[in-house]
């Protein structure tokens, strides 16, 4: 299982791209998917890649980015 | 997928979501609009301080004339640029009352400059955040003050002309010289180790106002991809290799 895990809200993402491009990792790419406002959203094509760093998130202008991290007790034991 | 429709694997913890002082409303800004980062990092800074009960924001004209129905808080709407004036007063008339405006640098820098000065130089205890675009983004990409030499925009479509239309006006560096002001910094918003830093400056600015201690004014520089008319990405690039040289980033004025 990946570090980290993303949700985007996808009626909020706009599909600006500045996630895409920020992610370290590569995790992040357009979905063959458009909102009700039509916009082309960013979707985890890479999800298995994700450390939960959260610097998507924190360029998102919508807020549309939400993180969640393995907790550390936990990747202990799955390590 | 909406975050609620989500489930999240056992062993994983939370560790970035909205925060509580942002509505649920939608912002009005386009995409990859960098005034979005400013108004999320705000809100997280409320949520910190713990502040929200007794915070009065005041919306500028320009493009966050709806910053109102983006948070959870109280607000006034400021006519253009005199959202200083209005925070003199609502601070004046309740102190215990946390006051920000929000403001655009069309708002701040060119119609609002004298309500700007003169709140710094009384050092009014309140909080200024200047969102420096270096262009009027709501109106359709006209000339700012901080619109930089040669830079195409709709009423300068050969590039500003120096000689008649001025220089980039440095606001920060033109406050920092007042003795009134208590904390002027400029910060970015284009990456996530500079928005970082701009949420470190938005919490020294607002605990200013919390103890008393006066004007505290946070630039952030940002784009505008609509009317610089490109890519969100190139829009930030275009920022780091042309805004910030001419609007160096750091501390401008900390009087202890
Ligand atoms: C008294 C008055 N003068 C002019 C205008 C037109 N106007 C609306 S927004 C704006 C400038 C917006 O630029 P800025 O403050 O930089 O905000 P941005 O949209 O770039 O965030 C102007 C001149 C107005 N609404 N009211
Ligand atoms: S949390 Fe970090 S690794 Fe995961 S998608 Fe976002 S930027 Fe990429
Ligand atoms: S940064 Fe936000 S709005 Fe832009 S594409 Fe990514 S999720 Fe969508
Ligand atoms: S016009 Fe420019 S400043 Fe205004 S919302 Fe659009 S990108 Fe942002
Ligand atoms: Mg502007």
């Amino acid at each position: 299982m990946a570090k980290g895990i993303t949700v985007i809200d996808k009626e909020r993402c706009k599909g600006c791209g500045l996630c895409i491009s920020a992610c370290p990792f590569g995790v992040l790419g357009f979905s063959d998917e458009h909102n009700s406002s039509g916009y082309n959203v960013a979707t985890a094509v890479a999800p298995e890649q994700c450390t939960g760093c959260t610097i998507c998130a924190q360029i998102c202008p919508d807020v549309a980015i939400e993180v969640y991290r393995k907790e550390k007790a936990e990747s202990k034991e799955a390590a | 997928m909406s975050p609620a429709e989500t489930t999240i694997p056992q062993g994983y913890g939370k560790v970035f979501s909205r925060p509580q002082s942002l509505s649920d409303a939608p912002t009005t800004y386009c995409p990859g609009c960098l005034h979005g980062v400013a108004t999320r990092l705000i809100a997280e800074v409320i949520d910190e301080l713990g502040i929200k009960d007794r915070t009065v924001g005041i919306a500028p004209v320009g493009c966050a004339v709806f910053l109102y129905r983006f948070y959870n808080l109280d607000f006034v709407q400021a006519s253009h640029g005199r959202a200083c004036a209005v925070a003199t007063g609502l601070k004046r008339a309740n102190s215990d009352l946390m006051v920000f405006s929000y403001q655009g640098d069309g708002d701040l820098a060119a119609i609002g400059t004298a309500e700007t000065v003169h709140a710094a130089n009384r050092g009014e205890n309140f909080t200024v955040v200047f969102i420096n675009n270096q262009i009027y983004g709501m109106t359709g990409g006209e000339m700012a003050p901080t619109t930089l030499p040669g830079q195409r925009t709709t009423t300068t479509p050969r590039g500003r002309d120096v000689a008649s239309t001025g220089y980039p006006l440095r606001i920060s560096e033109m406050l920092a010289q007042l003795d009134g002001p208590r904390y002027i910094t400029r910060q970015s918003l284009h990456d996530a180790p500079h928005i970082a830093k701009s949420r470190k400056a938005l919490l020294t600015a607002f605990s200013n106002q919390l103890e008393g201690k006066g004007f505290s004014m946070v630039e952030l520089v940002a784009a505008c991809p609509t009317n610089f008319k490109m890519s969100p990405d190139k829009a930030n690039k275009w920022l780091v290799e042309q805004a910030l040289p001419a609007y160096p980033l750091g501390d401008l004025k900390v009087k202890e």
